[in-house]
């Protein structure tokens, strides 16, 4: 079973099997996201305290959730590709980093939109908002260190290892919300206890999370198929097979 | 169902601009990618010379 998937730790193996999945992964985030819209949207009560801005809970968690999450695994590649030197666990991360800086991005600007009706501003430099932005910036940071070396295991090893040191930043965000006052309300949602909110809340929030994260899949996955084809072109499998 | 009209539904309890905003941009970062990630690909094929059998890309 391992020695199965360790084939698949080579480029021209993963190739056309991400090539093969991603199109289920769109899928599956295509239905998944219709059913949270439907939930979210239409279905889910108004709030009574908060109205319907509320509603921008079924983007703002689970753009947040991926965004921490999607740098971890990313960092994980980066760590599994400086010890073991594997070229696919590079691509990975290169792979993964710009839809991370995308959820970011977007749990920063809903979480704007969301903050000015209920908190009366669209910023504060309190300590979530704060760490969420270095995190944006750390996703920046990798993809421009990548960029701006020329030699690609080079820019793979240097990246790689701000992306590792930069993993401290993920749990500061997760627990600023305890360890600090801010003004971010802590966790709705844990696996310690039940959820403060409606089971309709809940489901169309975690059914939208499914949803960014096969997106995250499906993505990630074509965008890995093309940095294969830019680095590996000259290879002789890639000439040999005609790309399946 | 919450929703007595479509007005209604687009007004979100007075919230629209917030929560339309926010909707708005994210279906607006979803397609910029896809689109980039499908340039990608096509200038990658068109770099490689291979027309007949493309890789979905």
């Amino acid at each position: 079973m391992v020695g199965k998937l360790w084939k698949y730790a080579s480029p021209q193996a993963f190739y056309p099997l991400a090539g093969a999945l991603a199109p289920w992964f769109f899928a599956a985030a295509a239905v998944l996201g219709a059913i949270g819209l439907y939930i979210g949207l239409w279905l889910a009560p108004t709030d009574f305290q908060q109205g319907d801005a509320y509603r921008i809970i079924f983007l703002h968690v689970p753009a947040a959730w991926m965004s921490m999450f999607l740098y971890v695994v990313m960092a994980f590649w980066c760590g599994v590709g400086l010890s073991m030197n594997t070229r696919l666990s590079f691509m990975m991360a290169q792979a993964l980093a710009p839809t991370g800086a995308m959820f970011t991005f977007l749990a920063l600007w809903t979480g704007s939109l969301w903050g000015k009706p209920t908190w009366g501003t669209w910023w504060v430099w309190d300590a979530r908002l704060t760490s969420e932005l270095i995190l944006l910036f750390l996703y920046i940071g990798f993809l421009s260190l990548h960029a701006a070396i020329d030699d690609v295991r080079r820019a793979d090893r240097a990246a790689a290892l701000l992306a590792l040191i930069g993993v401290i930043n993920v749990p500061i965000i997760y627990f600023s919300v305890k360890w600090w006052n801010t003004l971010h309300q802590g966790a709705s949602v844990s696996l310690t206890r039940a959820p403060s909110m409606a089971a309709t809340m809940v489901a169309g929030m975690l059914i939208m999370a499914l949803a960014a994260w096969m997106y995250a899949i499906a993505v990630s996955f074509v965008r890995v198929r093309a940095i294969i084809l830019e680095r590996e072109a000259e290879a002789d499998w890639m000439r040999d097979t005609e790309a399946a | 169902m919450n929703w007595g009209s479509a007005r209604d539904f687009f007004a979100m309890g007075g919230y629209a601009l917030y929560v339309w905003g926010s909707y708005a941009v994210a279906a607006l970062c979803i397609a910029a990618e896809l689109w980039l990630l499908r340039n990608r690909g096509r200038t990658l094929q068109r770099r490689l010379g291979r027309n007949s059998k493309s890789p979905r890309s």
